[in-house]
């Protein structure tokens, strides 16, 4: 290597310039035209060593498209990206040696073999010593625990125990930089805990490791990630750390209403000085939440006199703090995952 | 890196993943099974061949036109599970294990990855072989020995043309990147036109002149033929291939396994470049 040691770190674990691609998407009938989708659109990002950092946006929004041209599994339509200093395209085989990938919702390994097996079957292809192989196997079989289970052949296993082991098979080969495709996806509560827990301490146990995971779950990026970037339809639109993408939107302005048998949501709509507002029914409970992000204070009241108008009571109403998915609604205009707010 | 070190890695990967290929062709949960895969398979499909041949002639199974289509028959296996098992191997990982993308992503170089699992493949097929021509000894009066067979001839043979298959493998590997798992066809076709083409079922005499031409291109032609000739089995009965020396068959057979060789390497790069910059290296048929 020529870097001395103290320059090592300052190489940016990713750097993306300009980065494009698109896909032809194939003529569905014969008269329907094949269509360009364009996954991503000059999109921009610098990561650090030693960063966990965050792509947050709903499905469909370019980050698998994003983790797939950094660990040299696609090749970019145009623009540029660097892995630890090295080109994706033209110095693929540098990178690969130092990364490794996860990505979750899927039931990847091969089924007739055991768990253990797999797993060496890819410390191998990595090329690791036999002695080293075995015991971070075991370490992290414990850690994740999958113990009981390391003997059990991978098709008898769980779709939550097999994302578990995928996620051993990437942490196993000590990357610098791991790349984690909605790792906790399809998880339950308790398995997805273990891995945020995992990955949180993963990254600081030792300096200069660097994890780039997506999610399209706001509190798993706030929670985990130093730094996020909100992308939408192929588009970074901004990237910061979760504190200041906060701040983008103010402080105190966020207010929570809960009202009663609603008639007209209209009531609500076309007041000034409400920058977004989204809402959600409890049928069976006859109760409507509705959620403003505001300019300023003053506004609550104008809202909180739209209510008779719209034929409802008012149950509870909150002022609460900012959350990623309200800098999601006030960035995009629309929700970021459709359910609760 | 140094060419050594490059070397032994490459080794390494084509050792762990002959060790799959195997695993996968013999974990069959148990012992039993895989024994009917290996040993009962290749018999009942000679068997077929045998009851087909016994129709034609009437039951005739001692002449040479029988041994010419009992060992081209069983060699032929080679071609048929290495063309067929490269291309499973490929589709399989991709959308069934959906371990294709992490081995890809690996330091690992997949070229050495797709040679390993075809030398995993021979080696299996190489035990059919065996049990299907010890079959014919002892049931069907194929008169092969040990002190029959000219070693030197054999095993040079063997060796260039196992080469070759492996090529040919990588080729079809390299277009089996860039195709779904059920548009198949393409490896049907190519398995259909050696088995026709290349001496397996019926001499190549036979065939229409144009054909003998085409057939005479093939390097699994010159192969079949001489490991007949190697064998002492069937010889003299392709007439077509009759006046070509062995020492010409030879020669033809290293210069076309060459020439294969260079094609199927680029395939190979070629599929693999195309496959990366068309987002087909993780492809479910879901897109
Ligand atoms: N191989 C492909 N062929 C065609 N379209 C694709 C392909 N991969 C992704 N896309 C499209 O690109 C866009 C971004 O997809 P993706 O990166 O998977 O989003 P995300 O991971 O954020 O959900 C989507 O519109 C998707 O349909
Ligand atoms: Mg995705």
């Amino acid at each position: 290597m020529k870097q001395s040691g103290g320059d090592i770190l300052a190489i940016p674990a990713i750097e993306v310039k300009n980065l494009n691609r698109t896909f032809k998407t194939k003529a569905v009938k014969r008269k329907s035209k094949a269509e360009i989708v364009k996954a991503l659109q000059d999109v921009n990002i610098t990561i650090h060593q030693g960063e966990l950092f965050g792509l947050l946006g709903p499905n469909g929004a370019g980050k698998t498209t994003l983790i797939k041209i950094l660990c040299t599994l696609l090749l970019p339509s145009s623009g540029q990206a660097k892995v630890l200093g090295y080109d994706v395209d033209k110095e693929a085989h540098e990178i690969r040696h130092k990364i490794n990938m996860v990505s979750g919702g899927e039931t990847s390994g091969y089924g007739l073999l055991t768990v253990r097996e797999n797993l060496w079957l890819f410390s191998q292809l990595y090329g690791m010593p036999t002695k080293i192989a075995k015991k971070r196997i075991d370490y992290l079989l414990k850690v994740m625990g999958l113990e009981h289970k390391k003997d059990s052949k991978v098709r008898t296993l769980s779709t939550g125990l097999r994302q578990k082991a995928n996620i051993i098979r990437g942490f196993m080969t000590n990357p610098s930089l791991i790349f984690l495709d909605e790792p906790t996806l399809g998880l339950d509560v308790n398995a997805s805990r273990l891995i945020r827990d995992f990955i949180k301490n993963w990254v600081k146990e030792k300096p200069g490791r660097t994890v780039l995971l997506t999610t399209h779950y706001m509190m798993e990026a706030d929670e985990l990630c130093d730094r996020v970037a909100i992308i939408n339809d192929g588009k970074v639109l901004a990237c910061d750390t979760p504190a200041n993408l906060k701040k983008l939107i103010n402080q105190d302005t966020t207010i929570k209403l809960e009202i009663r048998q609603v008639q007209d949501l209209s009531a609500f709509e076309g007041i000034t000085g409400v920058r977004s507002f989204t809402h959600s029914h409890n049928i069976t409970a006859g109760i409507t939440k509705l959620k403003f992000i505001l300019d300023d204070d003053a506004t609550i009241a104008d809202i909180v006199t739209a209510v008779p108008k719209s034929g409802s009571k008012i149950v509870s109403v909150e002022k609460t703090e900012p959350t990623l998915e309200d800098v999601f609604v006030t960035l995009v205009g629309r929700s970021l995952v459709n359910n609760d707010i | 890196m140094a060419m050594k070190e490059i070397i032994q890695k490459n080794i390494q990967t084509m050792k762990w993943s002959a060790w799959l290929g195997w695993q996968m062709e013999s974990n069959w949960t148990n012992p039993f099974k895989f024994l009917v895969y290996t040993i009962a398979r290749p018999i009942a499909s000679t068997l077929i061949l045998v009851v087909m041949y016994l129709i034609i002639t009437g039951g005739i199974t001692y002449t040479d036109q029988f041994h010419y289509i009992y060992v081209s028959n069983a060699f032929f296996m080679y071609v048929f599970w290495v063309l067929f098992g490269i291309t499973w191997v490929i589709h399989d990982d991709r959308e069934h294990f959906q371990t294709m993308k992490y081995i890809y992503i690996s330091p690992s170089n997949y070229f050495s990855y797709m040679i390993g699992r075809t030398l995993s493949k021979i080696i299996i097929t190489t035990f059919s072989i065996f049990i299907t021509l010890a079959f014919g000894v002892l049931f069907l009066g194929i008169p092969l020995s040990l002190t029959s067979v000219n070693w030197p001839l054999f095993l040079g043979v063997m060796i260039i043309g196992l080469l070759s298959l492996i090529s040919f493998g990588l080729a079809l590997a390299g277009v089996s990147f860039l195709t779904a798992k059920h548009s198949g066809g393409v490896n049907e076709s190519i398995a259909g036109i050696f088995y026709l083409f290349c001496g397996v079922v019926f001499p190549v005499h036979i065939l229409p002149t144009w054909a003998i031409a085409f057939s005479k291109i093939l390097p699994i032609t010159y192969w079949l033929e001489l490991v007949r000739r190697a064998l002492g089995l069937g010889v003299g009965v392709d007439t077509a291939l009759a006046s070509i020396s062995t020492e010409t068959s030879l020669i033809i057979l290293c210069v076309s396994t060459i020439i294969f060789t260079i094609i199927a390497f680029s395939i190979f790069f070629l599929g693999d470049r195309l496959a990366r910059s068309k987002g087909l290296i993780d492809m479910t048929t879901a897109y």
